[in-house]
């Protein structure tokens, strides 16, 4: 399985990451030789089986739908330097 | 008293008792060791006031009488990867450079409960992502062991700060995260001992997320008896982690020293890999060998999809990346890239944020999850993890635990770390199965190969039988014998 360039950059812009051109070329052969050698996955039976999510064998608890958390602006906000009367600022979306 | 550099936790909750050192002197003598060493750059950010501070009030409560936690005024280093309420918590990344948490994760609060005192944030691969702690924004850090001409050598990864800095003695123990054997391969780089807990002994709350349902945090000490009194302190339950276990903790020290005449331990034969080091081969051969001089009942077994392992490992921790780190966008916290549109800010926020490596596994996770490629890749994967966890079920009907190598080789240099990436994860074969099963597992340092470096051996155990897993890995300690010490403290 190869990349091509312009796949390679599709997946960068799903992935929101900035891949310069002249990267692209080794990003490229770089993921293909990755996708070639999980290939070798495609040998397996895997007829009946079903997908393994987790491996977690106890009851995942419930609990009731009720605020337990939260109240604390400030603290949610304390690691950014772009916040204005208690939002996050980010560059406009509509215009 | 023992030099500091070879303090064990339970010699020195020893030596606190009988008044023969404070945790003072001890969190001192831990900062020096820092400071003498600082070449080796295993910290990220030091906590070095707050523990003195820490180690005066745990005198304190000593003097008083008030009741101790089981790690009480130990020095220990904590790998980069836990969140520290108000010290900067970076995952060895650029994107959260400065990033000061407002809350504790639960383990280092378990931690901190039973005594333990923070000296330092500890060096490791970006995001957990690597074996040799190359990938670190911060700079790799070094192996206190050195090559037959004075190389300098990696100290395995990701949790290789971790690693070095026990290795080196700068802390009596640190605790690391495994999620493809980030912590018993750099404990074999290093000669120390390395457990990685059942997935959901430790709590998640707090780590910062690799790849969710493979990462558990774990042990990195000297001694495996150390590395039973700090399971005790990181393990137990926690509400806010929903796949933390609602099992109790034993006290795992208890089970040292017991007799293993009679358990059974198996030997996977798929784990003689075509090309295998004849030296890693030798000391398996020798562990077993050991075990069976103490009565262990040695028993070939067959796990039929172990070269499947990697592969997989690869689709599913990539695919698990990719989601959780889409989190680290520039608006809430960490590095922000101004843009021209939103879309711009998070590609260029991401771009600069992220090292090589964790963007070259966002990029793999993202298309193996797109549409096309999902069942071919991420659902194929995860029915082949399915298998692999089903051969270890079978395997443990006949056995109590399972002997490999913890790593393909010993250390190796700096200078000549593999460039191909797919060489590079080969690093991780033999403890990759464990993660995909979710078992716990150990790796204890068992001899040097012919260029004096030390080597592991890899012990597996049922799910949530870190016990009978500490009690076998104690036997093979008690049998190797390892007495060697790095180079740094010759």
């Amino acid at each position: 399985m190869s990349l091509s360039k312009d796949e390679v950059k599709k997946i960068a812009f799903l992935s929101r990451i900035d891949v310069e051109e002249e990267k692209l070329e080794e990003l490229s052969d770089s993921l293909s030789s990755i996708l070639d050698w999980v290939e070798m996955l495609q040998k397996v039976n895997v007829d009946n089986i079903e997908p393994l999510a987790s491996t977690v064998d106890f009851t995942q608890p419930l609990r009731k739908d009720e605020i337990t958390d939260g109240g604390y602006q400030q603290k949610v906000l304390s690691n950014t330097q772009h916040a204005e009367d208690g939002y996050y600022t980010v560059p406009k979306v509509v215009e | 008293m023992t030099e500091f550099s070879k303090l064990t936790i339970k010699e020195a909750l020893k030596g606190l008792e009988k008044k023969e050192f404070s945790a003072v002197e001890l969190t001192q003598q831990s900062i020096a060791a820092f400071k003498a060493n600082s070449d080796l750059n295993t910290v990220i950010c030091d906590n070095f006031e707050e523990a003195l501070k820490e180690a005066q009030l745990s005198d304190e409560k000593r003097a008083k009488g008030e009741p101790l936690g089981s790690m009480e005024s130990i020095p220990i280093g904590i790998k980069d990867l836990f969140a520290t309420k108000g010290l900067q918590t970076t995952a060895a990344s650029h994107i959260l450079e400065g990033f000061k948490p407002e809350y504790e994760s639960f383990v280092t609060a378990k931690l901190k409960k039973e005594g333990a005192i923070n000296v330092a944030k500890l060096n490791l691969d970006q995001f957990a992502m690597g074996s040799a702690n190359l990938t670190s924004y911060f700079g790799a850090s070094i192996n206190p062991w050195q090559g037959p001409n004075g190389e300098k050598l990696v100290p395995g990864g990701s949790s290789g700060g971790s690693s070095a800095a026990v290795a080196a003695g700068l802390v009596l123990a640190a605790t690391g995260t495994d999620t493809g054997g980030s912590i018993r391969q750099p404990a074999a780089y290093t000669g120390i001992v390395g457990l990685k807990p059942t997935y959901g002994r430790c709590s998640r709350w707090g780590i910062i997320a690799y790849a969710s349902s493979l990462d558990q945090a774990g042990p990195m000490t000297k001694n495996v008896e150390d590395a039973a009194i700090m399971l005790g302190a990181m393990a137990g339950h926690d509400k806010m982690d929903s796949t933390s276990a609602p099992y109790d903790v034993p006290d795992f020290t208890s089970f040292l020293n017991q007799d293993i005449r009679g358990m059974k331990i198996g030997i996977p034969k798929e784990y003689q890999i075509e090309g295998m080091n004849p030296e890693i081969k030798a000391e398996w051969e020798k562990g077993a060998a050991l075990l069976k001089e103490q009565g262990a009942e040695i028993i070939d077994i067959s796990l039929p999809h172990t070269e499947y392992a990697l592969p997989t490992y690869y689709i599913i921790a990539p695919a698990e990346a990719s989601a959780n780190l889409a989190r680290y966008d520039g608006v809430r916290y960490g590095l922000r890239e101004e843009g021209d549109s939103l879309d711009d800010m998070y590609a260029k926020t991401r771009s600069k944020g992220f090292g090589e490596e964790v963007q070259k596994r966002i990029l793999i996770g993202t298309y193996v999850l797109s549409a096309g490629f999902y069942d071919a890749y991420y659902i194929r994967a995860q029915k082949v993890r399915r298998l692999i966890k089903q051969d270890f079920e079978k395997a443990f009907e006949k056995v109590d635990a399972i002997l490999t190598p913890t790593a393909p080789s010993s250390a190796f240099s700096v200078e000549n770390a593999p460039k191909d990436p797919v060489t590079m994860y080969l690093n991780d074969i033999f403890t990759v199965p464990v993660n995909l099963a979710g078992l716990p597992a150990i790796s204890i340092p068992s001899g040097l190969d012919s260029k004096g470096l030390p080597l592991g051996l890899q012990l597996i155990g049922k799910a949530f039988d870190e016990a009978n897993l500490l009690k076998i890995a104690k036997a093979v300690e008690n049998a190797a014998n390892f007495t060697a010490i790095p180079h740094r403290l010759r």
